[in-house]
C-alpha cells in the first residue's frame, strides 16, 4: 500500500469510526432530510458481533461476548459506493451512515466534513472531556501524616 | 473489492431466501427432482442455482472450498461480501463448489464420525445441463425410481456403501438444481 | 395407561393478560420509559447486558421492564433474542490498555502511573438509606477537574518487567465458543472466561467468596480494577481493513495472586482474571478469583477438591438460564411421570405389605 492509500484508508477509518458511534439522531439532523439518490447494495441488517477480550488483558483471545451492530451497503448515481456497520439496531442509521462514507469519496467531501463530520467529532470531544473531567475530580491525592521513621 | 462484488444478492432478502430455502429443502428431500431457484446474479462461472445455494446455505460458519474451475478473485469476493463464508482448505470445508472434475476424489473432503456424520460435506457441483435421465436413483425421498444425468456413478454408489457417513450433492446448472444425499442408491442408468 | 390431554389455552391467556397488567402497576402512575430504566437502573441494565451476554442498552432496558424487574427472566429474554441475529464476525480483541476510564484503582500499588481514580462508586458511601431520594430533586453538578493527559497502563505491566509476575500467554490461538458449539471438557482458559463473564453474578460471587474462606485459597489482591469505554473494531472484508463499530464500556479486573513456585517455576505473583460488560465491579472481581481457582492443574497446585477448582462443577452450573431452565420445568406438568412413580409406590407398598403379612403368618 503506498502512503497516500495508507492516509485515505486511515481518513477513511477514522470517519466511519466516528459515523458508528454518533447518536444516530444527531447524525440525522446534521445530514438533513435531502439525501443524494442511492441503490442499496445491502439494504440495512440487524445482526451480532461477537466481541473479543484479552486473557489478561494481553494474551490470548476470548469471546466476552456480543454487540448489536446493523450494517449497509449502497452505491451513489455516480457509482461509489460506501460502507457502514454502526452499533446499534437503527437501520437509518446505517444507511446514513454509508451515505456519508459514499459521500467523503466524492468532490462533496469538504462540505460533508464541515457540515456533518466536523460538528460529531466536537461533540463527542466534549462529551468525553466531560467524563474525564469528572474521573479527574476523584483522583486520590494521598498526603503522608506520619512517617515511620526512628 | 470490485463493485461487483457487492451486486447480484438476493433483492428481497427475507421472501427470496425463504422461497429459495424451500426449494432447496424440497430438492434433497427428493432426491432426483429438478427444482428452478432465481434471485441470484452471481460472477461468471457460477451459475444462478450455485449462487443462490450459497447465498441460503452458507455463512461465517460454513467454510467454503473452491474447486480450480470457480477458484476466481471475484468468486471470492462475491463469497465474502454477500455471504461472509471463509474460503478453506478441502480437508475443513462444509461446502464444496466446482465442476465434477476438480472435486474429484470426494475422498478429501470430511465425511462426518460414527458420533457426528452430520459434520461433513455438502458438494455443489456444477454442470453444463441438468436432465432427468441416465443414472437409476432409487431410497428415501423416491416414490419407485428416479434418474439424474450424474457425472459418474461409481463415487456415489461408494459414498451410499459408507452411510451414514458420506457427502450430500446438489448439483446445479443454470437456474436449475437438483440434490442427491448419502441415503440415495444409485446404479448406471 | 398413557392419556394424551390438552387444554388450558384460555387460562393460559388469561393468565399472560393478567401479567400485563400487574407489570403496567397502577395506571395512575406514570409508566416507566426504557430511557429511565438505562439511565437510571443502569446497574441492573449492565448485569443483564453481561450475563445476556448482549451489549445493547436499549434491549436490556426493555428486558427488565417486560421481566418486571426480575433481571434473571430478562437475561433470559436477551439470550433468546440473541439468536436471532446473524453473526457478522467477531472483533479485533479489544485494547483494554487504551481504555477511556472513569474508574481505576490498585490496592497493590499507592502511586501507580495514572492514579487512583474512584470514579462512580458505592464504595466509602455509608450505606444508609437516603430519605431525599424518595422526593424528587435536582442533583447537583458533579464537580470536574482537569484530566492529566497520558497513557494508564496496567499495573500488573510493572510486575511483569521485573519478571516478580508470570507473563501473559499469547500463542495466538482462535478461541472456541460456547454460543456456537456445546461446551467440552477439558475447557482451556479463553473458553472457562467466556463462561464465567456470562455465568451468574451471585454464583461466581458465592464461589470466589468460598476460596477467600479457604476453600482453593489463592491469596488474591486486586493488582488493579479499571472500569470505563474501549472501542470496538472488525476487520471488514469487503473494505479489506478493520473500522471501529462503537464502543462498550467494560469492567475489568486482574488479580495478583501469591505462587510459592513450582518445579518449572520460580516464585513468583500469578494472574487471575475478569472482564464484564458495564459497570459490574462486583461480577468482575469475582470472576477474576475463580479463573484463578480454576487455574490449579497448570500452575502445578494442589486439588484440594474445592468446588472453585473443579471446572466441571463451575462451568456446568454458572450459567443462570441453563439453571433456572432445569430448576423451574419441574413445576411444568409431569403427570404422566407422576403417575408412574405412583404406581410403582403402590406395588412397592403391596408388595411389603405381602411380606409382612407372611412373616407374620410365620411366626
Amino acid at each position: 500500500m503506498s502512503t497516500a492509500e495508507t492516509v485515505a484508508t486511515a481518513d477513511r477509518r477514522a470517519w466511519m469510526g466516528l459515523l458508528a458511534r454518533a447518536e444516530p439522531a444527531r447524525l440525522a439532523a446534521l445530514l438533513g432530510a435531502d439525501l443524494p439518490e442511492h441503490v442499496l447494495l445491502r439494504a440495512p441488517e440487524i445482526g451480532a458481533v461477537m466481541v473479543r477480550g484479552r486473557v489478561g488483558g494481553a494474551g490470548d483471545a476470548f469471546n466476552l461476548g456480543e454487540m448489536t451492530v446493523t450494517r449497509c451497503s449502497l452505491r451513489l448515481a455516480s457509482g461509489v459506493v460506501g460502507h457502514a456497520y454502526v452499533q446499534g439496531r437503527d437501520r437509518d442509521h446505517a444507511r446514513q451512515a454509508a451515505l456519508v462514507d459514499a459521500l467523503m469519496q466524492t468532490g462533496r467531501s469538504t462540505e460533508i466534513e464541515a457540515r456533518v463530520l466536523a460538528p460529531l467529532a466536537a461533540e463527542e470531544t466534549a462529551r468525553r472531556s466531560a467524563r474525564a473531567a469528572r474521573a479527574a475530580a476523584t483522583k486520590v491525592e494521598f498526603f503522608t501524616m506520619v512517617r515511620g521513621e526512628d | 473489492m470490485d463493485s461487483a462484488a457487492l451486486q447480484g444478492g438476493f433483492a428481497d432478502p427475507p421472501v427470496e431466501s425463504a422461497r429459495a430455502f424451500r426449494a432447496v429443502l424440497d430438492a434433497m428431500a427428493r432426491p432426483g427432482t429438478i427444482r428452478r431457484v432465481t434471485g441470484a446474479a452471481p460472477p461468471a462461472p457460477l451459475s444462478v442455482a450455485a449462487g443462490v445455494l450459497l447465498l441460503v446455505l452458507t455463512d461465517r460458519t460454513t467454510p467454503v472450498w473452491l474447486a480450480p474451475s470457480h477458484d476466481h478473485a471475484d468468486v471470492r469476493d462475491w463469497i465474502a461480501f454477500q455471504t461472509g463464508a471463509p474460503i478453506a482448505a478441502p480437508g475443513g470445508a462444509a461446502f464444496a463448489l466446482g465442476d465434477w472434475a476438480g472435486l474429484r476424489p470426494p475422498g478429501r473432503f470430511p465425511t462426518g464420525t460414527p458420533d457426528y456424520p452430520d459434520r461433513s460435506v455438502t458438494l455443489i457441483v456444477e454442470q453444463t445441463v441438468l436432465r432427468a435421465e441416465g443414472a437409476r436413483l432409487t431410497g428415501p425421498g423416491i416414490a419407485g425410481a428416479a434418474a439424474l444425468n450424474l457425472p459418474e456413478t461409481a463415487a456415489f454408489a461408494e459414498n451410499r456403501a459408507r452411510f451414514p457417513l458420506g457427502f450430500d450433492c446438489y448439483f446445479t446448472a443454470g437456474e436449475r438444481l437438483a440434490a442427491l444425499p448419502r441415503s440415495t442408491r444409485v446404479e448406471a442408468g | 395407561m398413557y392419556v394424551a390431554v390438552k387444554g388450558g389455552e384460555r387460562a393460559i391467556d388469561n393468565a399472560h393478560a393478567w401479567l400485563a397488567e400487574e407489570r403496567r402497576g397502577d395506571p395512575a402512575v406514570p409508566a416507566l420509559g426504557l430511557d429511565q430504566i438505562a439511565g437510571q437502573l443502569a446497574l441492573a441494565v449492565n448485569r443483564v447486558m453481561a450475563e445476556g451476554s448482549l451489549f445493547d442498552r436499549g434491549l436490556a432496558a426493555l428486558a427488565i421492564k417486560q421481566a418486571r424487574g426480575d433481571l434473571i427472566e430478562a437475561i433470559f429474554l436477551i439470550r433468546a433474542y440473541r439468536t436471532t441475529l446473524p453473526r457478522f464476525g467477531a472483533s479485533v480483541p479489544v485494547d483494554t490498555a487504551g481504555m477511556a476510564c472513569i474508574r481505576r484503582i490498585s490496592a497493590t500499588f499507592k502511586d501507580a502511573p495514572g492514579g487512583q481514580v474512584l470514579g462512580p462508586t458505592f464504595d466509602y458511601t455509608h450505606r444508609l438509606l437516603d430519605f431525599a431520594l424518595a422526593a424528587e430533586g435536582a442533583v447537583p453538578e458533579a464537580p470536574q477537574a482537569e484530566p492529566q493527559p497520558g497513557p494508564v497502563p496496567h499495573v500488573t505491566g510493572f510486575l511483569g518487567r521485573d519478571g516478580m509476575i508470570e507473563p501473559a500467554e499469547f500463542t495466538g490461538a482462535e478461541p472456541r465458543d460456547l454460543t456456537r458449539e456445546p461446551l467440552s471438557l477439558p475447557a482451556d482458559r479463553a473458553l472457562r472466561l467466556q463462561a464465567l463473564a456470562r455465568g451468574d453474578e451471585g454464583f461466581v460471587l458465592g464461589l470466589a467468596y468460598s476460596t477467600q474462606r479457604g476453600y482453593g485459597r489463592t491469596h488474591a489482591f486486586v493488582g488493579e480494577l479499571r472500569i470505563g469505554t474501549v472501542g470496538v473494531e472488525i476487520e471488514i472484508p469487503e473494505l479489506g481493513f478493520a473500522v471501529e463499530i462503537g464502543e462498550v464500556e467494560l469492567t475489568e479486573c486482574e488479580t495478583v495472586n501469591q505462587f510459592k513456585g513450582s518445579r518449572t517455576e520460580p516464585p513468583q505473583f500469578t494472574r487471575g482474571y475478569g472482564l464484564t460488560f458495564g459497570q459490574t465491579e462486583r461480577k468482575a472481581i469475582a470472576m477474576s478469583l475463580v479463573d484463578r481457582a480454576l487455574r490449579w492443574r497448570e500452575l502445578g497446585e494442589d486439588d484440594t477438591g474445592a468446588p472453585a477448582q473443579d471446572e466441571e462443577f463451575v462451568l456446568s452450573h454458572c450459567d443462570n438460564i441453563q439453571a433456572t431452565g432445569f430448576l423451574e420445568h419441574i413445576k411444568l406438568p409431569h403427570y404422566v411421570d407422576f403417575q408412574s412413580e405412583l404406581e410403582l409406590v403402590r406395588k412397592l407398598r403391596a408388595e411389603a405389605e405381602q411380606a409382612r403379612a407372611a412373616r407374620k403368618a410365620a411366626e
